[in-house]
Parts: structure tokens; sequence; C-alpha cells
């Protein structure tokens, strides 16, 4: 293998500023990763030839002109559900088949000011539903670590590009644990930012009060920085906050001597919670304490009530974002309706996949009048809950750190034919969506010979801490994400 | 508790989702577990629980009302998959009287 497909972004960085390199060649050796491994591994859906010849073009041409932009020339994926002008957009859906946004969305944009070189689009479970990227309406995604598992979801194609050395950073979306918990079946870095860090605007809606963009990486460093050149306030989307990206990266290197990590006991023992998983974390936490952490005992006491809460909230939220796919304005249509209702009717439950009906099914009852303040209002109030459980957790502690997943990716088709099994996988994850904070996964072992991830949370806008303990953890450690064999 | 076929009807009818056969039997028993798990939020007392429904710190962010450009016509129909004479084309929305 081309080993300019293992440097991380500050190593290409130094060699394109040296001159050693060109962002061409950098996308030279990824594409050709691509062409080797990508029939098995599937990570992408399509691919952007003259975005990353032109990109590549002018990130070299600015490099010589003495700009030092930390991702110029690095090659990046980006998953189908962020708007990409003129580049076909589906949300992993078969009902978008065809669309080209007329507009790129901010995340991606500020990435392509700043140099970053599309490749392409990446894989994901329709409308990001699902934690396994079996639900994408196109093709299933393999885990580059085994071909016979699942990457994880919903941002399994960006997590397994870039496990697998296929693009350097990848963009991912999280509503319940999508960038997280891919990450650690993959062993990468994935960082899901507080709710409001980064813009919407150009993001396919699914859950709107939970969804976030963030990035994939293979160290820490590298999804910093791409956080904090996207991050920011956008006049384009009401939500997002004033505080400067730059804000992730405070202190961010300081070490974790002196800080106070809590470690849920819910968390800790959650139900299905692999024993190589538990040992690999509790490895890592050890890791955590020589490395000077104060580790403390925390309680939030209503996880048991989270998955509830949130298979109520978010395919409700879902179901009224997804009342836009009328075959009207985009995508496809069934001709020779005889009325719009059935026209839109029959659109729907041709191009929607299985899961995606069964949230906007679920979604639409919890709304239904009659049901409305026995689901929807109570699983309101059940968030607030969890909400104030963390708000408690984070007195007596900087940050929370557990297992990111309960479980090692798992093989292809175990989880598809129980729905209640599959959404269980976000368990340690979804908490953090319906509180708002940001947490990241790293890389921490194997167990079985598969990956093991670490979740550190944090309080919300504390990026730079989630960054720091996760960082203090790669230095400590010594472990890396690899690239997959 | 379990949903009925006349509730699973009602609800794909508010939801703009057609019923091919085996659906109805389908999201009867797949809802019907689904909310077996979720009815546990029964179980807590919230009745002097605000609700929560999202977690933003800023309220009524507001911008400079400055006129900008937007899509064109053509831009505006492109993906549509039906358009004619610059309009979106759907099937009948009224019955002849």
């Amino acid at each position: 293998m081309s080993e300019l497909t293992e440097l991380t972004v500050k190593e290409a960085g130094r060699l394109l500023r040296l001159g050693s390199i060109s962002s061409a060649d950098l996308v030279t050796a990824h594409v050709e990763r691509i062409e080797k491994l990508d029939r098995q591994v599937k990570a992408f859906l399509r691919f952007t030839p003259e975005l990353w010849k032109k990109q590549a073009e002018d990130a070299d041409e600015r490099i010589k002109q003495g700009d030092t932009g930390a991702l110029l020339g690095i090659p990046m994926a980006v998953k189908d559900v962020l708007c990409v002008r003129d580049v076909e957009t589906t949300a992993g859906s078969q009902i978008l088949s065809g669309f080209k946004p007329p507009y790129t969305g901010t995340a991606v944009s500020r990435l392509f000011d700043a140099g970053a070189v599309m490749l392409g689009v990446t894989n994901c479970d329709e409308f990001a539903m699902g934690s396994s990227t079996e639900n994408s309406g196109y093709h299933p995604t393999h885990n580059p670590w085994d071909l016979d598992r699942v990457p994880g979801g919903s941002s399994g194609g960006s997590a397994a590009a870039v496990a697998a050395g296929e693009a350097m950073i990848a963009l991912g979306t999280d509503t319940g644990g999508s960038i997280r918990q891919p990450a650690a079946l993959c062993g990468v870095v994935g960082m899901k930012p507080t709710y409001g860090r980064v813009s919407r605007y150009g993001l396919i809606a699914f859950a709107s009060s939970l969804d976030q963009v963030g990035p994939f990486a293979r160290c820490v460093d590298d999804a910093a920085i791409t956080l904090a050149l996207m991050a920011g306030r956008d006049p384009l989307d009401a939500t997002s906050s004033d505080r400067t990206g730059l804000d992730v990266l405070n202190n961010y290197g300081d070490g974790v001597k002196g800080m106070r990590l809590g470690v849920p006991r819910e968390y800790y023992d959650v139900e299905g919670m692999e024993k190589g998983v538990k040992a690999a974390v509790d490895k890592a936490i050890k890791t955590l304490r020589d490395a000077g952490a104060e580790i403390v005992d925390v309680s939030l006491p209503h996880t048991d009530y989270g998955l509830a809460a949130y298979y109520i909230i978010a395919p409700a939220e879902c179901s009224s974002n997804l009342a836009r796919f009328d075959g009207v304005r985009y995508g496809i249509s069934t001709e020779d309706a005889q009325n719009i209702t059935e026209g839109y009717m029959r659109t729907r439950r041709k191009g929607f996949g299985t899961e995606v009906r069964r949230r906007v099914m679920l979604g639409t009852y919890a709304l239904s009048s009659g049901y409305y303040d026995a689901y929807y209002l109570k699983a309101q109030k059940v968030r607030t809950l969890i909400k104030r459980d963390f708000d408690e957790a984070f007195q007596k502690c900087d940050a929370i750190v557990s297992a990111t997943s309960p479980t090692v990716a798992f093989p292809l088709g175990a989880k598809t034919q129980d729905p209640l099994s599959m959404y269980l996988c976000d368990v340690l994850t979804l908490g953090g969506n319906l509180a708002g904070l940001p947490g990241i996964s790293v890389p921490c072992g194997l167990s079985e010979g598969l990956p093991v991830g670490l979740q550190v949370l944090a309080p919300q806008w504390g990026e730079n801490v989630a960054f720091r303990v996760a960082r203090a953890y790669e230095v400590a450690s010594g472990v890396m994400a690899e690239v997959a064999p | 508790m379990p949903l009925s076929r006349d509730e699973v009807r009602h609800v794909a009818l508010l939801a703009r989702l057609a019923l091919e056969p085996g659906d109805e039997e389908f999201y009867a028993e797949q809802l019907s577990g689904i909310l077996a798990h979720i009815d546990r939020l029964q179980q807590l007392d919230t009745e002097s629980i605000p609700p929560t429904a999202q977690v933003v710190e800023v309220t009524n962010t507001l911008r400079e009302d400055v006129p900008r450009p937007g899509l064109s016509q053509a831009e505006a129909l492109a993906n549509a998959p039906a358009a004619v004479d610059g309009f979106f084309r759907v099937p009948s929305i009224q019955e002849e009287a």
C-alpha cells in the first residue's frame, strides 16, 4: 500500500508545505486505494472526479502561494446527507435518486473554502436511520476489519472510508450515535459536536432537534482541526451558535492530570455489554487514571428510559421532516396517479425503505390526535429528566467516559429482523443527543480482533474537554487508529 | 398497547403511505413490539416536569433582511419529476364537479 494513505492530516500538511508531495499525489494515492478496495468495502456511493481534480489543482496553487491552511489539499469523503451543488445527493434513499442540489451546505462549503478535496459521497442508512448502514437504499457497506461484518451506522460509509485508507477525513452526521458508533466499530476517531456548534444548513434533516454534523479522522488532532474549520455561526441556521470554531481547540493539548472523569454505573453495566468491550474500556480508564485523571463514580439514573424517549422524539421529528418527499419537487414520482393524494402515497411507499416507513408510521402515530400527550409530550418530559441527569453528573466530573457501543462490529444481517435489537446499538450514545452534548469516540484496542471505541462525553460547548481527554488517552496509550488490514 | 389494523390504516393515511399486501400485518406487529418497549415511559411520574423540545442556547435569532439572489425558475424546477410551462406538474387536486 502507498504510505500516503496512512498519513495524518498534520503529517500530510507538513509534506505538502515542504513541497515533497502535492495534493494531486495525495488524491491519486487515495483513488488508487479506493480502486483496490472499495469493490469489497463499498464505502462510497458515488465519486466526484471533476471536483477532486479541480480542488487538488486549486489547493496546490494555494500552497505554492504560501497558504498554510491545515486542510489544504486533504482528501475528504462526504456522507450522502450533506448537499453538494450539482453532485447527486440522496440521503441513502431511492426516493431522492437523481437529486442534484442547487446549493452546497455550510459545513461542506467551509471545508471546501479551507481547501479540502472531495473524493466522493459515502453510503449511509436511509435518511441516517440505522446503526449498520444496511438500511441504505443502494447497498450495504462492509467493515474493512472484517468484510462479513457491518461498519456501524448510520455514517458507516464515512467511517469505513477513513478506516480503509480511502479518505483522510470524512463528514458524518449524528442523531443518536451515527458518528460515534461507526467510528467505534471501524476503529477511527469520530466526533459529534454540541447541538448548534455546526450549521445544519444543507443537511437533509432527519430529527432537527438532535442532528449534528461532525468529522471522522484517524487521530484526535485531525478531527479537532476539521471541526474547528466547519463550526461557528451561520446566518442560514438559526440554531447555530455564536461561539467561534476555534473554541474547540482551547487547552486541548493539556492532558488529563487533575481532571475528574466520571464513569456512569448505568453505562458500565448496560444490557448487552460484551466482556471484551468492557475489558478494553477498563484498560482505557486505567490508562487515563495512570495519566493523572481522577476517576469518579457517577449516575445517570434515567438511562433505562433513554431509548424509549428517543424512539418517540426522533421518529416524531422524522415523520414531520420527511413529509416534504412528495414526488412533486424532487426525486422519484409514480406516474398515472388518479389524484394527488394517491400520487403522494404511492411515491412514498415506493421510494422509502422499510426502516424509514416504520419510523414515519411510529412518529405519525405518536403525534396523532389522542396519543400526543401519552407519547410525544411524555417523551419530551423524560428528555428533561435525562438532561438533568447529565447536568448533575457534570457537577461531579469534567467529562464522562464509557464504551461507545456495547458490542464490536456484528455480522451483516444479524439485527435486521429485530428493529429493537438494532436500536439498542445506540443505548450509550443517544443520551448525548437528547441532552445536546459533545461526544467523541476514540479507538481503545481490540476485542476478538475487532476495534473497540472509548466514548468521552463533555458538558455542552465542551468539545475542547472531550478532545483533551481523547487526545490524552491517545498519547498515553499509544493506540492510534490504524488503517484496517 | 398493540395496534389494530384500523389504526394502522388510519396512521398510514395520515403519513401518506400507501399500503401494499402484507403491510398492515407488518406494521401492526412491528410497531406494537416497539411501543411495548416505549410503554416503560409511563412508569415515570412526570407530572411536575416541563417538556424539553430542544436544547439550543440561542433564542429568536434574527438576521438582517438583506435581499440576495435566490434560485432561478429553471434551477428550482431542475429536479422536478415533471414540470410544464414553468410549473411543477401534479395529478389533479380537485374532482370534476
